[in-house]
């Protein structure tokens, strides 16, 4: 019996501990191939993207792209890897995707190694390599329902063929599922962040595949592996991490042993199926590519590379949380980082506002793909106009849509929308029934040192807010209640 | 006439370039039916050539240096619609939509393609007798191979089919083929000439070069052909010296060395005491390495210094190439899978029908060496065999340079023999391997080296003696090509 | 004849290559590919422990091109030569196993 998809944490009971690395195969964001002229674009026509290289025609040769070169080592450091020389080599096997049935890849001699990747909650991975490699074309099975094993013929694609890759190998440092899925969204902040690549999994320019096992707890041994390929989105990842690592414990605890294999993620029915056996070893005769010579960064390269690396996630939200003293949580400051509003927010705290607040109103009511007519100043007298009192958190909200549409200042919009703060006689009014309902607190008020004065000031400026259900000036209502205390 | 002679003479408007090529169609047509140099004879395409650089001729435009030669191009050469078959039933009727690089280069210098060249096929073999359409013969003697696996190319010049051939060097295709038909064979320093558009072999060894029936016209057909190529990423950058210009020159104060281990038999070589117990390479036969010794004579007699030196990984050369070539062929030949180019015999699946396509469309010797290279890259053997072969290559390399620290060239035999009787060496590879013995070295160090033909065999057959030198050492190399082709004896009469 | 390669494993080299040879023709290959084998028997011997592989006769490093698109071939050109096409594809018998 196979065990009922979960979708919960712990993925394995608490006397097994559950090993999984990842690779992750990213295309990069190159205007060509990897080795060829021939445009490096997604949902061309067949066959329309190649040339006598990508082709694999006979005497056709390879020449390597010198920006996949340069967007390698910047992934590479950006990754904290070693970037070393590099050497490219063929690794063989028969397949129609492939046009000269090797792929040009990186074995022995990788351009990146020993790197780390930190997830927003402290854990760190390792990263074992991060090798350039070409992809593959595309293969449609035709007929039979589509499927592999009984379609009747299959069609080729090359337009894909040569484009180019950095396969990203972590190490087996990943304990649950919401890791697995915490490093995949980190690894893709990271890309769009030093822009090498539109890191797309429903497109496949970011394809996931997990090596999957599991162990007692305590243990640090490695059990039988199974490669979970065909992971097209982050909560595919985490539904077969857990259904694996439950099928493997049932086995374990059977008395029996997972087989070494590759197996696929089915969604429709949220189980993995076996592939090919990874027993029937591959020979891929690897050897170094003759028709291409080794890559050796020059001295000041890497130099260079780090220089011009942008802030990176992980550093940009220790910035963000460090510029709010303390005030912005590490929720906020993740989503924030990765949805790249951390500038925003960072530059309205530096015009004068909350930092708690200012985190908050973007994280929680700014998910919009667009929000550039939101500026650092406007966001500032937002969240001040919140907090004074004179937007209740409702109409800030409904503001901050607005301002996001291009809709101006907020004050502006506040008033065109009929959110005035109240004023005058009418607030009066209501400062002195306030002041009438909580003699005690305003006795306090009155007598009290600063400190107390500053903290009934806050009660009672509570109290006009909830009479006024938001629509007063805070700082409208503090003008008042010093004036009736008369100093 | 020599490629340069007709260059001068159809710039200056003495003769036209269509009457040359007729001249030698005519030859074609007379005789290339004994002979089998061609896979495909390009008349039409050759005389519309020619037309063109004859109207650029009358209009006074600049015809390059080669200006209505007609070239004769090894059939794995690409040339844009015009069939490439490797003289393999696996690229039957592949028309390669573009042409290799020194084909370019060939027709900006005003050449005229005049067909494709039968070969072993993907240049895998010494004698031309490895192609799906059949041998080619020597035009010495019909009996005879042409050597190979350029025979197709070196039998067009030496039947006078065309004044110059291209051909493809992997182990000594090049040279040994014009040493067997008594023709000047070069092969340049590995990189000097694009590899874009040679159908490959073995890619780290592979290297295009010239054949002519003379040192001046194979130098100016490398000069047309070389130079960095962006689209080979081993072509070599910078600069390349002109050779045709010093050929004149002389060889007085050269240092040439002779390779005792290539050339154990030599007279020079069994005179020299320090140099007892060398192991030297099996088969060298004593009418060629008399004509060695006779080369290294005349050396002398124009003013250069010869000694003896010794390289010893020179006996290791053929092992490695065996294992190197053949691995590199092993990857290179897996994309003639039947999907995408080429012949297809179909199967219930794809990949039985690679498995048909490849069984049906590949020779005997070229699956021998696809076996050979997939067992020595594969689990287990890569160390011993691969791993260990590129060590010696290594060795190989220094052990040249710590010649080349003495001397400026090297001589020895091209070929352990003269021209072999058709079907003499086919049933045992080994024998037939043992053909490249000399000049596999040159392709292990990507060095360049030249057969230059000089005196005749006991059976009367032409010899070819081989100079080889450092990187780059092209216009000293051919200089010297230059001297012993003028010292050659022209009626081949013994050393 | 030497044994280095067996039948079998003449069988196995030729799996890889994707060839197909009758049993006699693999028991003629397996003596031939044991000749040539014996014959690198001298290459095989050498101590080269200390000696660095040459992969490559020069020393170059770091070839690269610009990140240019050049045109592409034409469509009709590419397809023109294949054995089987279908919808501006190649088109292949079923392909059974995924890749590796
Ligand atoms: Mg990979
Ligand atoms: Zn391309």
């Amino acid at each position: 019996m196979s065990p009922v998809v979960p979708e919960r944490e712990p993925a394995v009971p608490g006397d097994w501990e559950l090993v999984v690395g990842l690779e992750v195969h990213v295309e990069l964001s190159t205007a060509t191939k990897l080795f060829c002229g021939c445009a490096n674009r997604f949902g061309d026509a067949p066959n329309t993207n190649v040339c006598p290289v990508c082709l694999g025609l006979p005497g056709s040769l390879p020449v390597v792209n010198a920006a996949a070169v340069d967007f390698s080592m910047r992934l590479g450091r950006a990754l904290g890897c070693e970037v070393r020389g590099a050497v490219f080599a063929r690794k063989n096997y028969f397949y129609p995707d492939m046009p000269k049935d090797y792929q040009i890849s990186q074995y022995d001699q990788p351009t990146n190694t020993d790197g780390h990747l930190e997830l927003p909650d402290g854990h760190t991975v390792g990263i074992e390599r991060a090798h350039i490699e070409e992809d593959t074309g595309k293969t449609t099975h035709i007929g039979g329902g589509g499927r592999i094993h009984d379609a009747d013929y299959a069609l080729v694609d090359y337009n894909r063929a040569g484009v180019p890759l950095v396969e990203i190998v972590s190490r087996p440092d990943i304990r649950t599922a919401e890791q697995a899925r915490a490093y995949v969204r980190e690894l893709r902040a990271i890309l769009l962040a030093i822009g090498v690549s539109d890191a797309r999994m429903e497109e496949g320019s970011m394809r996931v595949d997990a090596n999957v096992s599991v162990r007692p707890a305590g243990s640090d041994e490695l059990r039988t592996r199974c490669e979970i390929k065909n992971l097209s989105s982050l909560r595919a990842l985490g539904r077969a991490i857990v259904y694996e690592a439950q099928r493997h414990v049932e086995l374990w605890s059977g008395g029996e042993r997972p087989r070494q294999e590759t197996r696929h993620w089915d969604e429709a029915n949220g189980r993995t199926t076996p592939g090919r056996s990874k027993e029937d070893a591959d020979d891929y005769r690897y050897f170094q590519d003759p028709d291409l010579v080794p890559l050796a960064p020059a001295t000041g390269t890497i130099a260079a590379i780090d220089a011009a690396l942008p802030p990176l996630p992980a550093a940009r939200r220790a910035e963000l949380v460090a510029s709010g003293g303390g005030a912005v949580s590490t929720e906020d400051a993740a989503l924030l980082v990765e949805r790249d509003q951390d500038g925003l927010v960072r530059a309205a705290i530096a015009a004068g506002a909350d930092p708690g607040v200012a985190a908050t109103r973007v994280a929680n009511d700014l998910a919009v793909d667009d929000w550039s007519p939101v500026t650092p100043e406007g966001l500032a007298a937002l969240v001040s106009m919140e907090i004074s009192g004179r937007l209740t958190a409702t109409q800030s909200k409904q503001v901050l849509a607005e301002m996001a549409d291009g809709g101006g200042a907020p004050d502006v919009i506040a008033q065109r929308r009929g959110f005035q703060a109240m004023a005058g006689d009418d607030l009066a009014a209501v400062v002195d029934q306030v002041i009438a309902g909580n003699p005690d607190a305003w006795s306090r008020f009155c007598a009290g040192d600063e400190a107390e004065r500053k903290k009934l000031a806050g009660f009672l400026t509570g109290q006009v807010m909830r009479a006024t259900r938001g629509q007063a000036d805070g700082a409208a209502v503090n003008r008042l209640l010093q004036e009736r205390a008369g100093s | 006439m020599t490629a340069l002679a007709i260059a001068a003479a159809v710039k200056s408007g003495e003769r036209t370039a269509l009457d040359v090529v007729d001249e030698h169609l005519a030859r074609i047509s007379q005789r290339d039916a004994e002979i089998g140099a061609f896979n495909l004879v390009l008349a039409d395409e050759a005389r519309t050539a020619a037309r063109n650089v004859d109207a650029a001729v009358s209009r006074g435009e600049p015809v390059g240096p080669l200006a209505g030669v007609p070239v004769a191009l090894k059939d794995n050469l690409c040339t844009r619609g015009v069939p490439t078959t490797c003289s393999s039933r696996m690229l039957e009727g592949w028309r390669p939509p573009y042409d290799a690089t020194v084909v370019q280069r060939l027709r900006s210098a005003g050449a005229v393609i005049v067909g494709k060249t039968n070969l072993d096929e993907f240049a895998m073999g010494s004698s031309t007798e490895n192609s799906a359409f059949g041998p080619t013969r020597n035009p010495h003697d019909t009996g005879r191979v042409p050597g190979g696996s350029s025979g197709g190319s070196a039998a067009a010049v030496a039947a006078g089919f065309a004044p110059l051939a291209l051909g493809s060097d992997t182990g000594g295709s090049v040279r040994q083929p014009a040493a067997l038909c008594g023709v000047v064979g070069f092969k340049p320093t590995y990189g000097a000439v694009s590899r874009y558009g040679l159908v490959a072999f073995a890619s780290s060894l592979d290297q295009i070069g010239p054949m002519a029936s003379n040192v001046a016209d194979t130098a100016a057909c490398y000069e047309a052909i070389s130079g960095h190529d962006p689209r080979d990423s081993t072509s070599i950058d910078g600069a390349r010296e002109p050779v045709v210009a010093g050929l004149g020159q002389g060889v007085d104060g050269l240092r040439v060395g002779l390779v005792a281990e290539l050339c154990a038999a030599s007279a020079r070589v069994q005179q020299d005491d320090g140099l007892d117990g060398v192991s030297a390479v099996e088969g060298v036969a004593a009418d060629v390495i008399a004509w060695v010794d006779a080369a290294a004579t005349a050396l002398e007699a124009a003013g250069a210094a010869v000694t003896v030196v010794s390289v010893p990984s020179a006996v290791l050369g053929l092992s490695a190439y065996y294992l190197i070539a053949p691995a590199e062929a092993s990857s290179n030949l897996a994309r003639y899978d039947g999907v995408r180019y080429g012949l297809r015999v179909d199967a219930a699946n794809a990949a039985e029908m690679n498995v048909s396509s490849r069984s049906s469309g590949f020779g005997a010797e070229v699956k021998r060496r696809i076996m050979l290279g997939t067992y020595a890259l594969s689990a287990g053997y890569y160390d011993a065999f691969y791993g260990k072969a590129l060590r010696v290559r290594t060795l190989m390399l220094r052990e040249f340079a710590a010649a080349y620290a003495d001397v400026d060239v090297l001589l020895c035999p091209t070929a352990p023999t003269t021209a072999f009787e058709l079907g003499a060496k086919t049933a045992d590879p080994l024998l037939m391997y043992l053909n490249d013995v000399c000049t596999i070295p040159s392709n292990l160090t990507g060095h360049p080296a030249v057969s230059v033909p000089f005196g005749s065999g006991d059976d009367g057959l032409p010899v070819g003696v081989q100079l080889m030198g450092p990187a780059l050492s092209e216009p000293v190399l051919l200089r010297a090509a230059a001297v012993l082709e003028r010292a050659a004896p022209s009626d081949g009469s013994a050393p | 004849m030497s044994g280095r390669i067996t039948r079998d494993e003449a069988a196995h080299v030729a799996r890889l290559a994707r060839l197909r040879f009758s049993d006699a023709e693999l028991d003629e290959l397996a003596a031939q590919l044991s000749a040539v084998l014996d014959h690198a028997a001298d290459v095989e011997a050498l101590d080269v422990t200390d000696i660095e592989p040459t992969s490559h006769p020069h020393p170059l490093v770091n070839v690269t091109r610009a990140d240019e698109v050049r045109p592409s071939l034409d469509w009709d050109e590419v397809l023109a030569q294949a054995p089987s096409v279908d919808d501006g594809q190649f088109r292949v018998p079923p392909i059974l196993g995924e890749a590796p």
